[in-house]
């Protein structure tokens, strides 16, 4: 099963460090991980995608929260929740495909944000299945290059995760 | 008070209450030394090699209970201690290491006796800290004191770069009284309900069995632990980090369980119908074949670390707490509670058990003209009283001190479990005796282990800490020739070492006393004769049967019940 797991971590340099250790050291599988400052300038934000069986996530849960530098974690995919990834593709755009582009560019509510007569930057938000559509749909061979943030995720309703 | 960073250091660690500080030196850690110098309070003991000062304050720590303190420099002192810190993890030992780093603006460079000690350590210490501004040394301190000795205890690495202990730059100084890290909460209290719910388990078991480990000497409970397992009435066995928190000697005690556990101890683990797991891990060694484990039992589980609970094996009552509160409270419960142990279920489960028991699996040939290893430690148990302070190596040595030498009390019994480190046994006995003066302390090892960290008889001499080393010599390594001949049809390859040291020669050589045995008959008075010489430290060289194997023994991937014995011993049918 996916999980995506939410931390709020201790804004130290060797924070990340710890986590990304304690996922190679015990052999469990990242699929994304994404980390950014938060509000609050001592604190940053990770949020880390995984799969596992219940109990090797119960496990990784329980090995998160011994890291000193975690304060506090939470599995939003046990909630209801939102979660996006941010992508951006550039792909190889001349005569009548530049037209098709914009076409399910518009189809999946993405945008054309760098243009040369020869290519286009599109970026696409969602979650990381739209993403994966949307790749699915265009030329594999028009692909020049796809860059992807990682998922984040938030909690639906007044819930946060907070200190 | 204005101090340097180097006299901060120092005199954190006096206002922390440290005594001995193990350690050795070089350029990174030069101004706490000269700080180290200027001062009476904190002993520093010089090892003479970095593994060995964190095995001393190992220890130290274990015979103790106070946190061992070691300082060394960067780079390589800090790499040679790396092997005592895992040591220390893996059986949740409580140390603070302070490692030398060269300065701050040269770090990453590559520069002299650089290397990354964080990343090196991060996957074997609890936390670890790089000191990087002079005003945060005193509370980061602390907070490794803080960390290292509460919840679930373990080493902390506290990284300090040369230029933050400058002793131009003098700062205000102030050792905080507490700290808090909003962060790091060590759940002491167990839950009222679950706790509820195991006691009313315990009482309804037919066949129960207590499985403590090691969180019961780490947690000081071993009183409660005594005290519920005489009120229940129930049989308990200890893990190999459990010993001595439960008496040996006492009629309810099964002996060790797992690979070289006792007949009854694990037969009795895989009938039973309730297991009440205190402190103790759930490790490999101890389960066997996991599909197998403890097949008919619901289990409670005590441990102060969530991660610990399910990991392995899944329980059915877990309670997340402090061992010795939980215990306290389940007393309580016991006391007020109108329930008692089902007697005739007990009564018959005791006759059950008695005739596991009367297999007397750690029988061994008492007439061989060879000096059994067994023999040795039986005499080394009678002529300390059963009252010494024992540590040990890694090997055949060990597994026969945890079923031979009966521990009555918590503390005692001092090795390495978890990463099984060879080399641990005489620095650490270095720091029993610093810690315990008048006491007896033997150091139980084999001719493979000792070399690991022969150079410790130096500092034994130079610290006037008298110890008998009692070297089971079998010319072997001997655990690894057992798994040679078991499992690789007697192919020993390269099990054997060709060129021992003339030991007793070694032992003069470094000031001490050296005896050869060769004979069982020469063992007792042998033995009688270094526990005399009070003040100094003896090697006894015991020349013991090399073919002797440890049984009984859980082979790889076989299960409680299906122990292999030894040669000639069979269970008859009405035993299994
Ligand atoms: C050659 C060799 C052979 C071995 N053979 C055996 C064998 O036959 N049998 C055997 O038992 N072992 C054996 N071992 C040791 C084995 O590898 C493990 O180290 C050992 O079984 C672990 O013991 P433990 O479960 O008591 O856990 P420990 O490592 O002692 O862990 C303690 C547990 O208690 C918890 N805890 C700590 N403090 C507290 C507290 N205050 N309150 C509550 N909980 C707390 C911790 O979170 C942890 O889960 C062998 C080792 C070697 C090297
Ligand atoms: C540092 C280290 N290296 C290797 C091992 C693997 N190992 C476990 S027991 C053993 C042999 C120990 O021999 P000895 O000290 O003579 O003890 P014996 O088993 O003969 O009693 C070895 C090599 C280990 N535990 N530690
Ligand atoms: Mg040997």
């Amino acid at each position: 099963m996916r999980h995506i797991i939410s931390i709020l971590m201790e804004n130290e340099s060797g924070a990340l460090s710890r986590v990304a250790g304690l996922f190679s050291a015990r052999g469990y599988n990242i699929e994304s991980l994404t980390v950014a400052p938060t509000e609050d300038a001592s604190l940053s934000r990770m949020t880390l995608v995984t799969t596992g069986s219940d109990e090797i996530i119960e496990q990784i849960t329980k090995q998160l929260n011994k890291l000193i530098d975690v304060v506090k974690l939470i599995d939003i995919s046990e909630s209801s929740h939102i979660e996006r990834e941010l992508m951006m593709v550039k792909v190889r755009a001349v005569d009548q495909a530049r037209e098709e582009i914009i076409r399910l560019t518009d189809i999946f509510r993405g945008k054309i944000i760098d243009v040369t007569p020869v290519s286009y930057v599109i970026e696409v938000t969602g979650e990381k299945s739209k993403l994966d559509a949307f790749l699915q749909t265009l030329d594999r061979d028009a692909i020049i290059e796809v860059v992807r943030s990682g998922t984040t995720g938030i909690l639906r309703g007044d819930r946060g995760l907070h200190v | 008070m204005e101090l340097s960073g180097a006299e901060i250091l120092v005199q954190s660690l006096k206002d922390e209450g440290v005594e001995y500080i193990f350690g050795y030196p070089g350029g990174a850690v030069l101004h706490i030394y000269d700080a180290l110098f200027k001062q009476e309070d904190v002993k520093h003991i010089l090892v003479r090699h970095e593994q060995g000062a964190t095995h001393a304050a190992d220890g130290y720590a274990r015979s103790t209970g106070k946190p061992g303190v070691v300082l060394v420099t960067s780079g390589p002192g800090a790499t040679n201690a790396v092997t005592g810190i895992a040591t220390a993890y893996m059986d949740s030992i409580p140390m603070v290491v302070i490692t030398g780093q060269v300065p701050l603006p040269v770090i990453g460079s590559d520069a002299f006796q650089e290397c990354d000690t964080i990343g090196i350590t991060r996957p074997c210490v609890k936390h670890n800290f790089l000191v990087k501004d002079v005003h945060k040394l005193a509370e980061t301190i602390k907070k490794a004191f803080y960390i290292a000795t509460t919840g679930r205890p373990g080493p902390v690495v506290v990284d300090v770069p040369k230029d933050v202990t400058d002793p131009n730059i003098k700062i205000p100084y102030e050792y905080p009284s507490s700290v808090s890290i909003r962060s790091y909460n060590p759940n002491v209290k167990g839950h009222r309900w679950q706790i509820k719910k195991a006691v009313d388990l315990l009482l309804s078991a037919k066949r129960p069995m207590i499985y403590s480990g090691g969180g019961v000497i780490l947690g000081n409970a071993s009183e409660q632990l005594r005290e519920i397992t005489r009120m229940l009435g129930f049989p308990i066995t200890n893990t190999l980090m459990g010993l001595g928190a439960y008496p040996a000697t006492d009629r309810q005690f099964l002996g060790m369980l797992g690979m070289h556990g006792t007949y009854e101890a694990n037969m009795a683990m895989h009938e039973c119908d309730v297991l009440f797991a205190v402190g103790a891990r759930f490790d490999d060694r101890v389960t066997g074949r996991l599909a197998q484990f403890c097949p008919h039992a619901k289990i409670v589980h005590i441990d102060i670390d969530p991660a610990s609970i399910s990991k392995t094996v899944r329980v059915d009552i877990p309670i997340v707490g402090e061992v010795a509160q939980v215990l306290d409270d389940m007393i309580e419960m016991l006391r007020n509670s109108d329930k008692r142990p089902d007697e005739a279920a007990l009564s018959a489960w005791w006759e059950r058990i008695a005739r596991w028991q009367s297999l007397d699996c750690l029988r061994y040939d008492r007439s061989s003209p060879l000096i059994k290893p067994q023999y040795v430690i039986e005499q080394l148990y009678e002529v300390t009283k059963g009252d010494a302070f024992v540590t040990s190596d890694v090997g055949q040595h060990q597994m026969w001190t945890a079923q031979f030498y009966k521990f009555d009390k918590p503390r005692r019994w001092i090795n390495s479990g978890g990463l099984g480190t060879m080399g641990f046994g005489l620095p650490a006995a270095i720091g029993v005796k610093l810690a315990h003066p008048d006491a007896d302390v033997a150091c139980v090892t084999g001719e493979a282990s000792i070399q690991m960290c022969i150079q410790e008889l130096a500092t034994a001499l130079q610290y006037r800490t008298p110890i008998k080393i009692v070297n089971l010599n079998n010319g072997y390594m001997g655990m690894v020739r057992q798994w040679q001949e078991f499992t690789y049809e007697s192919r020993y390859s390269h099990s054997y070492l060709e060129t021992i040291p003339d030991f007793v020669k070694l032992a003069e050589a470094y000031g001490h006393i050296g005896m050869r045995i060769e004979n069982p008959a020469d063992v007792r008075p042998a033995l009688e004769e270094a526990f005399r010489l009070k003040d100094r430290t003896v090697f006894l060289n015991f020349m013991t049967d090399p073919t002797e194997n440890v049984y009984p023994m859980i082979e790889a991937g076989k299960a409680h019940h299906e122990m292999r014995l030894a040669p000639g011993m069979t269970v008859e049918r009405e035993l299994a």
